[in-house]
């Protein structure tokens, strides 16, 4: 069954919207998410076909609420958590 | 940067976690700041650039590279393996006859590699459901028109596989170096959202 990543040929998505000048980060945290999971991949915490599997399994409206590095934060969370890294507690918001 | 609620939230809780792994010893203080460093310092359409003007001056290497891309790109000075995991690259050329446009219908892969951090629209729901379906629709909201009997080719990229377009070399450029060739291309253009 597909997932709600999974959007290859579904209508009902607007035009496409381009940002000039568009950065590499809209915000500082963006990037910490970014490396933060190069880090964790790299030290064995997880492997990428489990961070990716983390995100697909959101909630499907979360999902679509969620911006892209929500999106991640999200995914790393979830993991730390199964992984027994930190408990839910310590990585609630 | 965004200064919102619900921004500053997120900010003030991503802090707060990278704090206790390192706090723990999970990852190495002061790592996550080398990695955005190394990455913001990394790939950038350049890189891409660079392919592209070797292929249009040398036809031994555009050979090599629509062989196989990975095997060609050390002799510009470039891999696919500073990632996470290597991954493949396969390089496909725009002709008078085909043009060739890349997407991820399921995430966001992208030869960042060679072209540098992805732009929102390329990981845009809008983009990945509607490039496969309406190719010519939407290359038309990028401005690029293809005449009707060019055929388009999407390229789905995976985890494993990722693509970079090889553009049509602009009419009147015979004379220019390989240097002002590289500055010619863009990065939609590696992306294959629009021409030359």
């Amino acid at each position: 069954m597909s997932r709600i990543n999974d959007v290859g040929g579904v209508v009902g998505f607007p035009a496409v919207v381009q940002e000039p000048d568009e950065p590499p980060f809209h915000a500082d945290w963006e990037a910490h998410v970014f490396a933060l999971n190069g880090a964790l991949i790299k030290a064995g915490v997880y492997n990428l076909d489990e961070f990716r599997d983390a995100q697909e399994r959101m909630d499907p409206q979360a999902h679509l609420a969620a911006s892209y590095y929500e999106r991640w934060f999200t995914a790393i969370t979830t993991l730390l958590a199964e992984k027994g890294v930190a408990t839910p507690a310590e990585l609630g918001g | 940067m965004s200064s919102d609620h619900g921004s500053s939230a997120i900010s003030e809780r991503v802090r707060r976690v990278e704090a206790l792994l390192e706090q723990r010893g999970v990852i190495a203080a002061g790592e996550v700041d080398r990695r955005i460093e190394e990455f913001l310092a990394g790939g950038s359409p350049a890189n891409g650039a660079r392919i592209v003007a070797r292929a249009w001056v040398d036809d031994g290497f555009r050979d090599r590279l629509l062989a196989d891309a990975n095997a060609a790109l050390p002799e510009v000075g470039l891999s696919m393996a500073g990632g996470i995991q290597e991954q493949r690259l396969k390089v496909v050329a725009n002709s008078a006859t085909e043009h060739h446009v890349l997407v991820c219908t399921l995430c966001s892969c992208y030869p960042i590699a060679l072209l540098g951090p992805s732009p929102s629209w390329y990981k845009s729901e809008a983009y990945r459901s509607r490039v496969v379906r309406d190719p010519r629709g939407v290359l038309a909201e990028f401005g690029t028109t293809l005449p009707d009997d060019v055929r388009i080719s999407v390229w789905d990229a995976s985890a494993e596989s990722r693509y970079m377009v090889l553009p049509v070399r602009p009419a009147g450029t015979g004379s220019l170096s390989e240097t002002e060739l590289a500055a010619l291309v863009t990065r939609n253009g590696l992306i294959g959202t629009a021409l030359l």
